[in-house]
């Protein structure tokens, strides 16, 4: 299926899903999907499906060890085995997913003001629903989401996007299809306004003239995202504010 | 396999130029600042005021805009996704749901998760588990009694992992840790009753947080977002010796009517958090009145949800009033 003939950007322009090269994927954002969780976030980026919760600032689990000036941030990323075009039978430690999970946790240790909640523990849950290309970015872009959703303290937004190249050509936002094409894959999280980089990640190789360009491409992706995701989340606090806009404005 | 999505309009010409985007960025901006009723949303990241003269209060922070610390100053910028609350100077942006954050004097509802050390550990829906002294507790014997070292093994005879009690917040340690208390014949282990909970920001602070409900259930509302609904039980023996501890561990059988209006007003304060609406005893008895054309079950139904919330919300509002 992958030969060499594929075409990834047709002579008109336009890649395999009739996206332009600088093009996003439709992204859809839910905020505060359930009751139980302290937040959480649900994220549809294409065809990549993404569902987050966060437990916490809590009292620290017993394996981990309290922080005295801080909170540590535990992060779970899942598969689940209906995911991906082949069914896959669950793992008991996948290792990518350990890594992928370090990643994002790396990225909100950035942008988290831990230092606020010390002794305490912050768990962010990651699920994906459907794989379909750019798992580590919407994983970041739906924590980032439910995150506020349950109220802990931000710098900013942390919005991720991934790039890749193909023949020369930076592609905004690559699905699975792209991605498995073998070229490079750059993914970058940005803290929105400040625009500092909180995670840069690149597997294989890719030529050093070529990548000014694809990390920029990234971060300019990275922008047109927070501005989905913020929306997203004033839509959740007018519903929230609505739905109290009883007699409680003083309280609520 | 692969659907063609287009991504939506706003997204693509943002990326095609960026001084597009920047001016969508502001005109969002100044738009959010009149949004709700006047109330200004922000986001974390979002600045609040370039003016230098505001006090940084909660969910808060300062953020130098540009490299040279000279020439731009720094902006007060919001931590949270909540709004702004303005006293005087000092600018406050508050989540609208977060974590149980104390004050001394809170009733609580909280549920035994460990003991040792003196104390009892308690989870509270805090940050930070509560913990309750055995200093902090009404032994049998009255309020000048000694605590020995007996007490101190007897501490599971009297909360064991598993119980839920009502106490007040007496201190607050430093690390944000809630001390506890149960001095007092108000507070203490709670029996035959259900537990339920719900975001704590729903939670209205008042004078009282036991409440007798005209219907038969005696609910209490802890500022945490715990609740604990159990039947009204005459407290009178209760008053004549109040030097001692109640240890009232006698079976009580809880009727079959004051189980369904537990069950009612468990439906109606779930109900009503669902639409974000703030709890109190006002709010649930309207809910309660409006519930009584339903079945129990059916007030798990959206269509019956909006209707008694409905009716709630308009006889709390006080415009309406």
């Amino acid at each position: 299926m992958l030969s060499r003939k594929l075409e990834f950007v047709s002579p008109e322009g336009l890649r395999i899903d009739g996206r332009r090269p600088n093009e996003l994927r439709r992204i859809q954002a839910r905020v505060g999907v359930f009751m139980q969780a302290d937040g959480s976030a649900y994220i549809e980026q294409g065809n990549t499906k993404i569902l987050a919760t966060v437990y916490g600032p809590h009292e620290v689990s017993r394996k981990n060890k309290p922080l005295h000036d801080r909170a540590i941030i535990n992060c779970e990323y899942r598969v689940a085995s209906f995911a991906t075009a082949e069914r896959k039978k669950p793992v008991r430690t996948d290792k990518r997913a350990l890594d992928l999970a370090a990643a994002v946790r790396g990225a909100f240790e950035g942008a988290v003001m831990t230092q606020l909640y010390p002794r305490s523990q912050i768990d962010i849950f990651l699920q994906v629903l459907q794989s379909d290309g750019g798992n580590r970015a919407v994983c970041i872009n739906a924590a980032t989401l439910a995150l506020m959703d349950a109220g802990i303290a931000m710098k900013d937004f942390v919005c991720a996007c991934s790039v890749g190249c193909i023949d020369d050509t930076p592609l905004l936002d690559i699905n699975y299809i792209e991605d498995s094409a073998g070229g490079p894959d750059l993914t970058v999280a940005v803290l929105a306004r400040s625009r500092k980089t909180v995670l840069v990640e690149m597997d294989s190789r890719l030529h050093i003239d070529r990548f000014d360009d694809v990390l920029r491409l990234a971060i300019d992706g990275c922008q047109a995202i927070h501005s989905i995701l913020d929306s997203a989340m004033v839509e959740r606090t007018k519903a929230l504010l609505a739905g109290a806009a009883s007699g409680a404005d003083a309280d609520l | 396999m692969m659907d063609v999505e287009p991504s939506s309009s706003s997204s693509s010409s943002a990326m095609q130029s960026s001084s597009d985007y920047s001016s969508a960025a502001i005109a969002g901006a100044a738009e959010l600042f009149i949004a709700a009723n006047g109330r200004h949303i922000v986001c974390p990241g979002d600045t609040i005021t370039t003016e230098t003269s505001f006090m940084r209060g909660h969910g808060t922070y300062f953020q130098q805009q540009s490299k040279d610390e000279n020439e731009q100053p720094a902006q007060l910028t919001a931590a949270y996704a909540g709004i702004v609350e303005r006293v005087n100077k000092l600018l406050v942006v508050r989540p609208l749901r977060t974590r149980y954050s104390g004050e001394v004097g809170d009733v609580v509802v909280g549920r035994v998760t460990g003991l040792g050390g003196k104390r009892w550990k308690l989870d509270i829906n805090a940050r930070l588990d509560g913990i309750l002294l055995l200093s902090s507790v009404n032994l049998p014997g009255g309020v000048l009694r000694r605590r020995s070292a007996e007490d101190e093994l007897m501490m599971r005879d009297h909360l064991t992992e598993g119980d839920v009690i009502s106490a007040e917040v007496q201190s607050l340690f430093s690390d944000g840790t809630l001390s506890l208390h149960t001095r007092s014949l108000k507070y203490g282990k709670l029996h035959y009753g259900s537990f339920m909970s719900v975001p704590s920001a729903l939670i209205k602070r008042c004078k009282n947080h036991f409440h007798d409900l005209p219907c038969g259930v005696t609910m209490i509302l802890g500022l945490n977002g715990y609740i604990w609904l159990s039947e009204t039980r005459a407290t009178a023996q209760m008053q004549l010796n109040p030097n001692d501890e109640i240890e009232e561990t006698s079976f009580q059988i809880t009727s079959i009517n004051a189980r369904s209006n537990i069950a009612r007003i468990r439906n109606c304060i779930n109900a009503l958090a669902s639409r974000h609406m703030p709890i109190y005893d006002s709010t649930v008895v309207y809910a309660y009145d409006a519930s009584l054309e339903f079945d129990v079950k059916a007030l798990l139904q959206p269509e019956a949800i909006d209707k008694i919330t409905a009716h709630a919300r308009a006889l709390a509002d006080p415009g309406a009033m």
